[in-house]
């Protein structure tokens, strides 16, 4: 297999697209906003990470082989699940996306609606992986299989993306320090 | 589109049975890695949680070919004449940890021009910029995995690192395969690089085998006769294994 190195500070010149940060173009019906900053272990902001987003559509579904049950006739087999977005000099990021569905799995449980998200920055040699869970999902979340799997409720904390005033969420992401953001062994 | 989110569509088959990646082990770098500083704040502290597979994971983006142009796979053409420097063929296969090639994946590169130099306002490299060279590139896999740039050779380049560092001359790769858990950023190395040994970012890989996957052969065969050097390199993702209930 072939190992990761590090993004370094000038993916900028190549990964960021125009409508990245789109998942679906704004001003869609139900679209949501996402926005945070990224941080390093000092508290200063990182303004050299890329973010990446993938996810299940409303419907709950995959426009992908591997998901067996396919994409639903006719809904929303265009949807793209997927974002990316460098962050901006104040370590700030923005995905306009649409809030997935819940998910079933293998054993039976259920999935809470979530959003992989992947990290990269100069002084990180492979990404990190977290995930942005729903704040309005009480229910939902407090059965999801890996939230469960996170005992520490601080911790868990970090996953959850917080609503602003302006009905944007916001999930800022901590890579070090006291408020160090969960992140998965994928 | 509303938002309309039924637990009906859970309904539609009986058993999920999905795929299930290898997860390699020792294989890419420590996130914690002193020799090259920009990791001392940047790494998590607290252990990485384990993340089942499920269809979040075993899904992911499959980019496609409307994302290319005709000139993307050669650097070469992008501009009104040609860059500066040694031309290069570069060719390989993306393949999983199985053997298997990757189709109608997606790559990105970016590199620096022969003289060393990014295209970036952040670079402070004083070595000349080429009007001739932008140093990006997309390609899509074909049906046997293969893929092919035609480029110019990068040049190495000093960074604040440590006294007198250098990065040996390297091309940036980004790749998705076909899951999430296949994606994979990384470097292509040059062989014979003297500066190889001494850079913390490739020696941060801890494996020398593995480190000696990261760079090119030269080949002959690929060479073409008064034209350019030809370079092979195959990516290898993580494999699949069979189809496990987990």
């Amino acid at each position: 297999m072939t190992p990761s190195q590090t993004v370094g500070p000038f993916f900028a010149m190549r990964l960021p697209w125009p409508d990245g940060p789109f998942v679906v173009a704004d001003g869609t019906p139900g679209a949501i906003t996402i926005v945070g900053r990224m941080y390093d272990g000092a508290g200063n902001v990182i303004p050299d990470g890329l973010v990446e987003t993938w996810q299940a559509g409303p419907d709950g579904r995959f426009a992908h082989p591997d998901d067996p049950r396919g994409a639903t006739p006719g809904g929303y087999y265009a949807f793209r699940g997927f974002g990316r977005c460098p962050t901006a000099p104040d370590g700030s990021y923005r995905i306009v996306t649409l809030k997935p569905g819940p998910l079933p799995t293998p054993d039976g449980a259920i999935e809470a609606p979530h959003l992989d998200v992947s990290v990269f920055a100069r002084g990180l040699l492979d990404r990190v992986v977290t995930r942005l869970y729903f704040p309005d999902e009480q229910t939902a979340n407090a059965v999801d299989p890996v939230l469960c799997s996170i005992s520490e409720p601080a911790r868990r904390a970090t996953l959850i993306a917080v609503p602003e005033p302006e009905g944007e969420l916001r999930f800022d992401i901590w890579l070090q320090g006291e408020r160090e953001t969960v992140f998965f062994d994928v | 589109m509303t938002a309309e989110v039924s637990t009906t569509a859970f309904t539609g088959t009986g058993e999920l049975v999905l795929p299930s990646y290898e997860r390699p082990s020792g294989l890419h770098p420590p996130l914690d890695f002193a020799g090259y500083r920009s990791t001392v704040l940047r790494h998590p502290k607290r252990p990485l949680v384990l993340l089942p597979h499920r269809l979040t994971e075993v899904t992911g983006p499959l980019l496609g070919a409307d994302l290319i142009t005709a000139t993307d796979s050669d650097l070469t053409m992008q501009h009104a004449g040609e860059p500066q420097g040694q031309r290069i063929i570069l060719a390989g296969r993306v393949l999983d940890s199985d053997g298997r090639p990757v189709p109608d994946t997606l790559i990105e590169i970016w590199q620096t021009n022969a003289a060393g130099r990014y295209r970036h306002s952040r670079e402070h490299h004083p070595a000349p910029l080429d009007p001739n060279f932008s140093g990006i590139g997309r390609a899509i896999t074909d049906a046997a995995g293969r893929y092919r740039f035609i480029t110019i050779e990068p040049g190495a380049y000093p960074w604040g690192n440590h006294h007198n560092a250098w990065r040996p001359a390297h091309i940036h790769f980004s790749l998705f395969g076909r899951a999430f858990t296949q994606r994979l950023v990384t470097q292509m190395y040059f062989p014979g690089d003297p500066l190889l040994p001494l850079d913390p970012i490739f020696n941060s890989v801890p494996d020398e085998k593995a480190r000696q996957r990261m760079i090119a052969d030269f080949s002959m065969d690929l060479t073409q006769p008064e034209w350019a050097l030809g370079y092979t390199w195959d990516i290898v993702l993580r494999g699949r294994g069979a189809a496990v209930f987990e």
